[in-house]
């Protein structure tokens, strides 16, 4: 009989996990929207995708605790059972980290010259770009491990892409004079919340790769 | 009197289901992919069906090697086979019993000044050189086409979890089964030619052989053997000489099953006879050394370094003195028992 409720849960984990990092790519797309809404200085957009972002976070947590139940109580790949763990908490810190620069923008509202509206469009389309890839390549850890080192990397690509940008917007904004010292550390440590998103990912890139290599036949 | 005797070969056959049920099902429980309850329940189902329909092949060879013609030189024989392999059940090295038992008939045809039958002798060693040999190689072939094919057909984890778990079962199962078609001969087989029972006739038609009553005993002393005592050995097998990942303990089993399956059926050999190849010749081999063959070969496929040499060095050695051990103790015990005991152990 345990054998059959092991079988059971197994297509039960394998959506749950799918809807998880589902979710994760959304985050991101919402994340986006987002940002462009409240550069575009629509606020009631902005505090939609905001909520929408919070549900989405809120949704994965309880998928991922669902997972990580079915995984320890029904002793599922027990050999690689610690390690999908971690990646899915990693993802789901992510996750986090998308709703934190949000609500950071909510509370502080921070003033952005238009001068800095097309470096920080592109700083978030590399970390989303980089998230994106961290989602495809524990899918592909999941279904195909032998396309997951390509995914994986993608994410460092996209990873230097934002540090780029981000030096480049930070140098940009302490070069204006227009701005006071308050606001340029407010816009600095903005854009260093956004581009840390893309480090976390590629930690999580990184972690992945030996794992990868772990369970390589 | 006889029931009495036949203690030592169910003690035997306890040692044999302590030890050698970490061959089917060790590295299914050490990779965590079986319960130990859930592969001890399957281990002792399919030992009994394949001691009881399959137990004949392999019996006819080790009674070549020497006929024990008394019942209490069969009962020291199967003791002393019984002692040894506890003592390295005790040491936790999965030790081969079809070795103890050559061991010990050595010993009795030496102290009965019977010929030990050379040819014989001669085939069921060079048994245990390929044995491991050969499973050693059906693993890492099994492994390189499971591999492939898992990495062509894009298994997701899951589902290759579900399939790895169903396959230990039934390779577990077919295992179980081998085991106990091939190694009953360790058991009981020193008692055939002493053994008093008579063909029974249950269900109108269906006749049990004395053989059959006997392989039954036989397989029930095993399977208490792997309830009480098979967990230590399982732990050597599962992860003591290499980790082993739920797809190796697979292809493990199956080489390990298939080679004792080899060994072990008539039906094979006859097909073979008949399609005009040479047959595979049918000897209690050790599913011991099979599983260990089949493991190191995986090892060394992936990658010699990661193989603890120190454990399979230790398996080996006992795979040397376990006969040695049982030909000595055979041969002690029934010069206490003629002695001392005043017992008939041979018949001139």
């Amino acid at each position: 009989m345990a054998f059959i409720s092991i079988f059971k849960n197994r297509t039960g984990i394998e959506k749950e996990i799918d809807s998880f990092l589902n979710l994760a790519s959304e985050s991101g797309l919402i994340f986006i929207q987002g940002i462009g809404a409240y550069l575009g200085n629509d606020i009631d957009s902005f505090s939609e995708h905001l909520s929408h972002v919070v549900e989405t976070e809120k949704e994965a947590d309880t998928l991922r605790r669902s997972i990580e139940d079915l995984l320890y109580r029904k002793t599922l790949i027990p050999e690689s059972r610690g390690d999908v763990l971690e990646l899915i908490e990693r993802m789901d810190a992510l996750l986090g980290r998308f709703k934190g620069v949000m609500f950071r923008v909510e509370i502080e509202r921070p003033n952005i010259n238009p001068q800095f509206h097309s470096g920080l469009k592109s700083l978030s389309n590399c970390v989303i770009e980089a998230v994106e890839s961290a989602t495809l390549s524990l899918r592909s850890y999941f279904k195909d491990i032998s396309q997951a080192t390509d995914h994986i990397h993608k994410v460092s690509f996209w990873e230097t892409e934002a540090d780029k940008a981000s030096t480049s917007l930070q140098k940009a904004i302490f070069n204006n004079n227009e701005l006071g010292l308050d606001s340029k550390m407010q816009l600095r440590d903005l854009v260093r919340s956004i581009d840390k998103i893309a480090d976390h990912a590629e930690d999580l890139a990184d972690t992945l790769a030996i794992y990868v290599i772990k369970r390589s036949l | 009197m006889f029931l009495f005797f036949l203690s030592s070969g169910m003690f035997l056959g306890w040692s044999l289901g302590a030890n050698d049920a970490s061959n089917v099902f060790g590295t299914a429980v050490g990779s965590r992919m079986l319960r130990f309850r859930t592969a001890a329940v399957l281990c002792c189902i399919f030992v009994i069906l394949g001691a009881v329909i399959s137990g004949a092949g392999a019996t006819h060879t080790l009674g070549k090697l020497g006929a024990v013609n008394a019942v209490a030189g069969a009962f020291v024989v199967a003791f002393s086979a019984a002692m040894s392999v506890y003592l390295m059940t005790l040491a936790r090295y999965p030790v081969s019993t079809s070795q103890a038992i050559v061991g010990a008939i050595i010993g009795w045809n030496l102290f009965s000044g019977s010929p030990t039958d050379s040819s014989a002798l001669t085939k069921i060693v060079i048994t245990w050189i390929v044995c491991p040999i050969l499973s050693g190689i059906i693993a890492v072939i099994s492994y390189k086409l499971v591999s492939f094919f898992i990495l062509k057909r894009k298994i997701h984890m899951f589902k290759l979890d579900e399939m790895t778990r169903y396959g230990l079962v039934l390779m577990g199962a077919f295992g179980a089964f081998a085991l106990g078609a091939n190694n009953i001969a360790n058991v009981v087989g020193v008692f055939l030619p002493v053994s008093p029972f008579t063909s029974i006739k249950i269900l109108g038609d269906f006749c049990v052989s004395p053989a059959q009553q006997l392989f039954f005993l036989g397989s029930l002393a095993i399977s208490v053997g792997v309830v009480t005592y098979s967990r230590r050995v399982m732990d050597t097998v599962g992860t003591g000489i290499f980790k082993l990942s739920p797809v190796m303990a697979l292809v493990a089993v199956w080489s390990h099953s298939a080679v004792l399956f080899l060994f072990a059926s008539e039906r094979l050999e006859q097909i073979l006879i008949n399609l005009g190849l040479p047959s595979i010749p049918l000897v209690p081999v050790s599913s011991s050394q099979a599983i260990v063959g089949a493991v190191v070969g995986m090892g060394l496929l992936k990658g010699r370094h990661n193989i603890r040499w120190r454990t399979v060095a230790g398996i080996a050695g006992s795979w040397v003195t376990t006969p040695i051990f049982a030909c000595l103790i055979s041969f002690i015990c029934l010069f206490i028992l003629q002695n001392v005991f005043q017992q008939t152990v041979y018949l001139p």
